[in-house]
């Protein structure tokens, strides 16, 4: 929590942390409030979200309040009748106080679409993530007219100060901070860049053009190298029309920057802005930057440097307290008895086997209770059919004979290579069996191949399923057309480049993610499209199916990332708060919680139940391109263009390792069956392997450093480093370990 | 400001863009949209290259800027998706420069006959790549043959390698080999050096580019990094040839081909036991095209001599197998050529006698072998040595099954495993039974006479350790014929009563027995054999016997569980270099101690699993005896 403090500054931080909260939910709560994960699959049908409905937060009330102002303003009555209706709100409930925050929360929910409509300037201009808030029927079309007028998210801007003393201004506070003592100086540092920005947009926002293209030149080479793409974007902006419907700067303006400061630092920061009288500079700061002040030590450079970089700064300490039960759900005890009689059987081979005490032991380990595990039916999971629990059984027999892998005993690489793919391997999956991959291309197919000897067979067609003998013991064999028997098959059905492709568990269905908007999901019985998800209006980057099944994600340009169930063709989730395009996206093993990466450098975790978001983690100088949970549930790698890779302790949401090595964007990451190995892929035609033992044991895990967020890293990657595998010219894109430990690998064939 | 940082569309530009669509613009009009272009520009661009990252490509395609554009409601630009980079030109007069844009003759297109073929099928192919002590840093695996195509640097290495082998500098071409066997980068290259080295039969005119092909086989074998899979087969019928085939080089009598068959031989017999395994049957395929060629009697002496040291590089079970059963059928022609003393013949007799030493050396050996392998498989069973190496191999040895396996060391096992195949691998070898080694011995010693009994007295470490052996063959096998034949064999060879002693267990061997009456055919067909020989030798014996006394002492027998493994590897080559010299019948001389090779016996560890189950299953079968 931001100490509060006594000045001129303190007023104004009350403000920010009070309005902080409404603003950080924005948009999930339009969507996801008072809406349950409103189908439970199968027959399970006790959901354990009920609680939902229940209790509208203050937040909440806010964000309502917000809402009916807005719709007020825009005189759609009818709505608001309805809403203040349903919310239980008193008539008088619009004060001036709910119109503050309305422009907050509103700005927040990431849309600029212009209210004269269809501005055809605005490139890329997204919709709000609220278009598809099915449940709440009557004031669904009202909110997804929610834009903000890009006018007064840039209104902040008008106030106005000398524009040629900004120069001034900037240069006294830059002369300042290099005089300030050293422990203070990387602190203060971190004011830069932020308020750089926001002098520069001000000035282009009043129109000297000339001033701010001298701003910029004098100062843009102060700024750390990691804003450089940002900078970039930033110079080509040079005029006040231009500032419509730009991305990066609206995310800049709605989002406030987040800088983790000392209480020292802060108080002699303030200290000298209240001497010279620098109010341009001190209102940009109350304005635009959210100061998080923290009691203790000042951070060095290098731990400042470890979690910058991200759009917006820094994660508040507070975003990443809430409790998160990263535990791993207690796996179903139908195993013995079935295992038992396999084991018979086997023994009737005259394979002499000892390993039913073994056996028992796992059993009774997988019986006992995480004590960070989420209960069993916090999300309602689909139960098992018999043909799951016969692919456990292969699980857990393969388990047995799984390597154990370690910095003595690496895995070897089998890699599948496309070739003749022309037409540009856009995404990857294989598996969890490894029996069949999947490639989605660029030519908008989506292609499917055995890789065992076991040929893909398509159903036969509804007649001739009449005629087959259903009673039979082998009817899922007799189902199967053996004349459609063939290696690979092509799924035609997208309209754009398949950005993300993902098997179901039970190796049924696969789903497709596309440029063309759309999720598909495929049967791979008869390799047709069963259903396409419309929601995402534009490019979908990634999709992954929950390791329970039934429950999918996905995530893409209109910066939010959505929970689908397969039965359902509108989303049951979204998941709104990324700043820029949602890149990757991950299941938690225990299908609770969600895993972003996105084009804003951060990373967020998000709870599948209430929607909102648990976790930000921020240290990326880049998009992130990948993700993956460790198979224990506690840690979460991920891999961005800047080539590293960053190792984060969920549990504790702190930065815990950082893997540097590779020279591209890393595409794939994937740990090892038993977590002892991190696997990563990377577009400069490498795999790597990463000690992840050694990385999660090396943790110095005291209370301060759990409690302050303030990371030591030490560089140990060359320590961590076990091994690297060339290609040839072939980048890869797709990790997986099989179920045995040895790793495969996937990527097109680059001449 | 002087500083410009983009590319920038220049109001010149612009205005000329007006008038061409007949607008005439203001100077400040045009300034304000040259800007505005611009920044369009730049942020169109800006988002293709996400389309570009999502696709994981590096390079920006027309595609993505298209898409881009139209993600942005702005119409996309057509006809620049070709992949190939479009000529830009410049025009002279006035700084003007342009995509050249083509008149496509659309009817000719139409009409045209070399209908173009589409893309190749995509396709998903796997190779295997491992870490190796240091961490890998060289790209690895084969690139397949769909996508191939070599790199300049691979194509130039190429052609400076198969110069080098092929041209006069010996010097040259010894870096060359040498850089053959030892470089890490060359799998891209294999199929091509197999093709130059299956060029053998188109110069077997030339025994020295033969003789250099042969040494290239030799490089890529012994190259580590090298996984040479199918293409062994490859090799080894190039190197078939050069044994086998008679060569046009050989019809020049002053021309060594006996060298480069012997060199043939021992580069097969190493192809075998090291890459052995990666092509399934690979033993039989040699094996029966060697007898072939052996029973053949058609084919020149040469051919003959190439198939005998073939065998005999294969080891003493090969021998055993081939060799020995058509030794009485070829012996017969082998003798009346020796037997023909004429002028005209004097050429092939001096081939007939290169064709006999070769015999002779390929059975002593198989005698000394067979004999050594009878009492490891003795003292295995004795338990004299229960972990050490003798008892892994004579466990292999007595493990039927077996699919030949690719240690060298394990070539005792050969044998059996091949009986084992007997009723797949084809009728030729249905007639084999195993002949005991006296009877053996007696069988060769009928065409041999003194000149191989003269071998076995002068051997260094042999002649004290293969006297005893038959006694334990009696011990352990306890087969009827046993004791008649060990009876026949002691009479024969006065080295046994002399090394019996050394133990105090075989003493109470059978072969004191006398000779219960014999049994079986082998026992007294080997004794008919025998019968008829005995005298001479009995009168050989006392010349030989004190030469044996002499070496007997330099033997120690706790060294023997390492004797077995180097005399195995020691042998192949004290077999081969007396042999390969000249055909003296000086007796061959272990020239390396036995123990240098003790330590290359990392095969040993590398028994499998299901080898020792069968053993041990095939074992106490035998214990009740």
């Amino acid at each position: 929590m931001a100490a509060v403090q006594g000045g001129m500054g303190d007023a104004d931080i009350k403000t920010d942390i009070k309005t902080e909260p409404s603003a950080d939910g924005f948009g999930n709560n339009n969507a996801n409030d008072g809406r349950v994960l409103s189908a439970s699959p199968g027959s399970s049908s006790s959901t354990g979200s009920n609680k939902q409905t229940a209790a509208v937060t203050p937040e909440d009330q806010q964000t309502l309040l917000a809402v009916l102002q807005f719709l007020k303003k825009n005189k759609l009555s009818e709505s608001v009748e309805i809403l203040r209706r349903e919310a239980g709100l008193p008539e008088n409930s619009l004060d001036p106080k709910a119109n503050e925050s309305a422009g907050a929360g509103s700005g927040g929910a990431a849309g600029i679409v212009d209210l004269e409509g269809g501005d055809a300037s605005s490139l890329l201009s997204r919709v709000t993530g609220s278009s598809s808030a099915g449940a709440q029927a009557p004031t669904k079309a009202a909110v997804a007219e929610d834009q903000p007028d890009v006018s007064v998210v840039l209104s902040a801007y008008s106030q106005q100060g000398d524009p040629t003393l900004y120069k001034v201004y900037y240069r006294d506070l830059k002369k300042f901070i290099e005089t300030v003592l050293d422990c203070h100086r990387a602190e203060l540092s971190q004011v830069f860049y932020p308020l750089f920005v926001h002098m520069y947009l001000e000035l282009v926002y009043n129109n000297h053009e000339s001033e701010a293209k001298a701003f910029f030149e004098k100062f843009s080479g102060d700024q750390e190298c990691y804003y450089e793409e940002d900078l970039r974007i930033l110079s080509g902006l040079t005029k006040k029309e231009h500032m419509r419907g730009n991305e990066t700067l609206l995310d800049f303006r709605t989002s406030k920057f987040v800088l983790r400061i000392s209480r020292d630092s802060y108080q002699l920061l303030k200290r000298h802005l209240q001497e010279r009288q620098n109010n341009q500079i001190w209102n940009i700061i109350q304005e635009h930057l959210y100061i998080d002040i923290f009691d203790g030590m000042p951070r060095s450079k290098s731990q400042i440097d470890a979690m910058s970089g991200s759009l917006a700064g820094e994660a508040k300490r507070e975003a990443n307290k809430t409790k998160v039960y990263y535990g791993l759900l207690k796996e179903p005890e139908i195993e013995l008895p079935l295992d038992d009689e396999d084991e018979e059987a086997e023994n009737e081979e005259g394979k002499p086997k000892k390993k039913k005490p073994k056996k028992d032991s796992v059993g009774s380990k997988s019986k006992k209770q995480d004590p960070n595990a989420p209960s069993q039916n916090r999300i309602p999971l689909p139960e098992l059919k018999d043909s799951d629990k016969l692919d456990k059984i292969m699980y857990m027999k393969e388990a047995t004979k799984r390597i154990r892998l370690g910095p003595d005993n690496l895995p070897s690489v089998c890699f599948y290579t496309f070739l003749n793919a022309y037409q540009g391997l856009t995404a990857v999956d294989l598996t969890d069996d490894s029996s069949l991959i999947a490639g989605g291309f660029a030519d908008s197919t989506v292609r499917v191949w055995s890789v065992t000897p076991k040929k893909l067979r398509k159903v036969k067609s509804a007649a001739d399923l009449n005629l087959i003998d259903k009673e039979s013991d082998d009817v899922l064999e007799r189902i199967m057309d053996e004349k459609t028997a063939s290696e690979s098959k092509i799924m035609y059905g997208h309209s754009g480049p398949v950005y993300g492709i993902s098997f179901s568990p039970d190796r049924n269905y696969l789903l497709s993610s596309s440029e063309d908007g759309t999720v598909r999901l495929w049967s791979l019985l008869t390799f047709t499209c069963l259903v396409a998800y419309k929601g995402h209006n534009y490019p979908v980057w990634d999709t992954q199916f929950s390791p329970y099944g039934y429950y999918f994600v996905s995530g893409g340009h209109d910066r939010v990332a959505r929970l689908w169930a397969t039965d359902h063709y509108q989303p049951l989730r979204i998941f709104s708060g990324h700043l820029a395009d949602i890149t990757c996206t991950r299941f938690h093993p225990n299908s609770n919680y969600v895993a972003t990466g996105s084009s804003d450098r951060t990373i967020r975790l998000w709870d599948v139940l209430s929607g909102n978001c648990v976790r930000i983690f921020t240290g990326h100088k880049g998009p992130i391109h990948s993700l993956a949970f460790s198979p224990n549930g506690k840690f979460l790698a991920s891999g961005a263009t800047d080539g590293r890779v960053l190792l984060w302790d969920i549990g504790h949401g702190l930065m815990v390792g950082e893997l540097k090595g590779h020279t591209d964007t890393i595409y794939s990451l994937r740990f090892s069956r038993d977590g002892e190995i991190l696997a990563s892929g990377s577009m400069d035609n490498t795999v790597r392997l990463w000690d992840a033992m050694k990385a999660f044991d090396d943790l110095e895990t005291d209370d301060f450093t759990a409690a302050t967020g303030h990371i030591h890293l030490q560089d140990n990657s060359q320590e961590l480093l076990l091994g690297t595998y060339t290609t040839k010219s072939t980048p890869v894109i797709h990790l997986h370990f099989t179920r045995r430990n040895l790793l495969l690998a996937a990527g097109a064939f680059n001449p | 400001m002087t500083e410009r940082r983009f590319a920038e569309v220049s109001r010149e530009s612009v205005r000329l863009m007006a008038e061409g669509a007949g607008v005439e613009l203001g100077d400040d009009v045009a300034a304000l949209l040259a800007e505005d272009v611009c920044y369009r520009l730049r942020e169109a661009t800006q988002s293709s290259s996400q389309f570009m990252r999502h696709a994981k490509r590096r390079k920006l395609t027309v595609e993505d800027f298209n898409r881009a554009l139209r993600w942005s409601n702005v119409e996309a630009i057509c006809g620049y998706g070709a992949q190939d980079a479009l000529p830009f030109r410049s025009v002279k007069e006035g700084e003007l420069f342009f995509v050249e844009d083509r008149d496509v003759n659309l009817v000719e297109l139409a009409l045209a006959t070399n209908i173009p073929k589409g893309c190749a099928e995509t396709m998903v192919r796997v190779n295997v790549s491992y870490l190796d002590g240091k961490g890998n840093l060289e790209p690895q695996g084969t690139v397949p043959t769909a996508v191939q195509s070599l790199s300049d640097d691979l194509l130039k290495y190429y052609q400076q390698i198969t110069r080098a082998i092929l041209g006069e500098d010996p010097h040259l071409m010894k870096v060359a080999l040498l850089d053959l066997q030892s470089n890490s980068k060359i799998a891209a290259l294999l199929p091509y050096f197999v093709y130059v080295i299956s060029g053998v039969k188109s110069v077997s005119h030339d025994l020295e580019q033969l003789n250099r092909l042969m040494h290239m086989v030799k490089s890529l074998v012994q190259n580590p990094y090298l996984y040479l899979g199918s293409y062994v087969r490859s090799l080894v019928s190039s190197v078939m040839y050069c044994i086998l085939e008679p060569l046009a080089a050989s019809i020049n009598p002053l021309n060594d081909h006996w060298t480069l068959r012997d060199y043939a031989a021992l580069l097969l017999s190493h192809i075998f036991w090291t890459h052995g395994d990666l092509v399934s049957g690979l033993y039989h395929q040699i094996l029966l095209s060697l007898q072939k060629v052996l029973s053949d009697p058609v084919r020149p002496l040469c051919s003959h001599y190439g198939a005998v040291v073939g065998l005999h590089a294969l080891g003493w079970k090969a021998v055993e197998r081939v060799l020995f059963p058509h030794l009485p059928a070829y012996w017969a022609n082998l003798q009346a050529v020796l037997d023909d003393y004429s002028v005209s013949n004097a050429q092939v007799k001096a081939d007939g006698h290169k064709v006999y030493g070769a015999i002779l050396v390929a059975v002593e050996r198989l005698l000394k072998m067979k004999a050594l392998s009878l009492s490891q498989s003795a003292e295995g069973q004795s338990g004299a040595h229960p972990g050490s190496v003798v008892g892994a191999v004579s466990y292999r040895v007595n493990s039927p099954g077996l699919s030949p396996p690719p240690e060298p060391l394990s070539e005792a096992a050969l044998g059996i495993a091949s009986h084992l195949q007997v009723g797949g691998a084809g009728c030729h070898w249905e007639e084999w039974t195993p002949v005991p080694l006296p009877a053996m011995y007696c069988e060769l010693y009928s065409f041999f006479g003194d000149s191989l009994a003269v071998r076995f007295s002068t051997g260094t470490g042999f002649g004290t350790h293969s006297p005893c052996t038959p006694s334990q063959l009696g011990d352990s096998r306890k087969e009827p014929p046993g004791p008649a034949s060990n009876l026949d064999t002691t009479r024969k060879m006065p080295q046994l009563t002399a090394n019996l002693n050394i133990s105090p267990r075989q003493d109470g061997s059978p072969r004191t027995d006398p000779p219960p009456p014999s049994l079986s055919g082998p026992g007294s067909r080997s004794r008919s054999s025998s019968s008829c020989s005995r005298q001479r030798s009995a009168g050989l014996s006392r010349e030989v016997f004190p030469k044996a006394r002499f070496t007997s002492p330099q033997t120690t027998p706790p060294a023997f569980s390492f004797l077995i493994g180097g005399r195995q590897m020691g042998q192949r080559c004290q077999g081969r270099r007396p042999f390969q010299t000249m055909f003296a019948t000086t007796p061959p001389v272990s020239a390396i101690p036995p123990r240098t090779y003790a330590h290359k016996l990392p095969v040993i560890g590398r028994v499998g699993k299901p080898v020792r189950r069968w053993t041990c299953s095939h074992y106490s079968l035998h214990l009740p005896l």
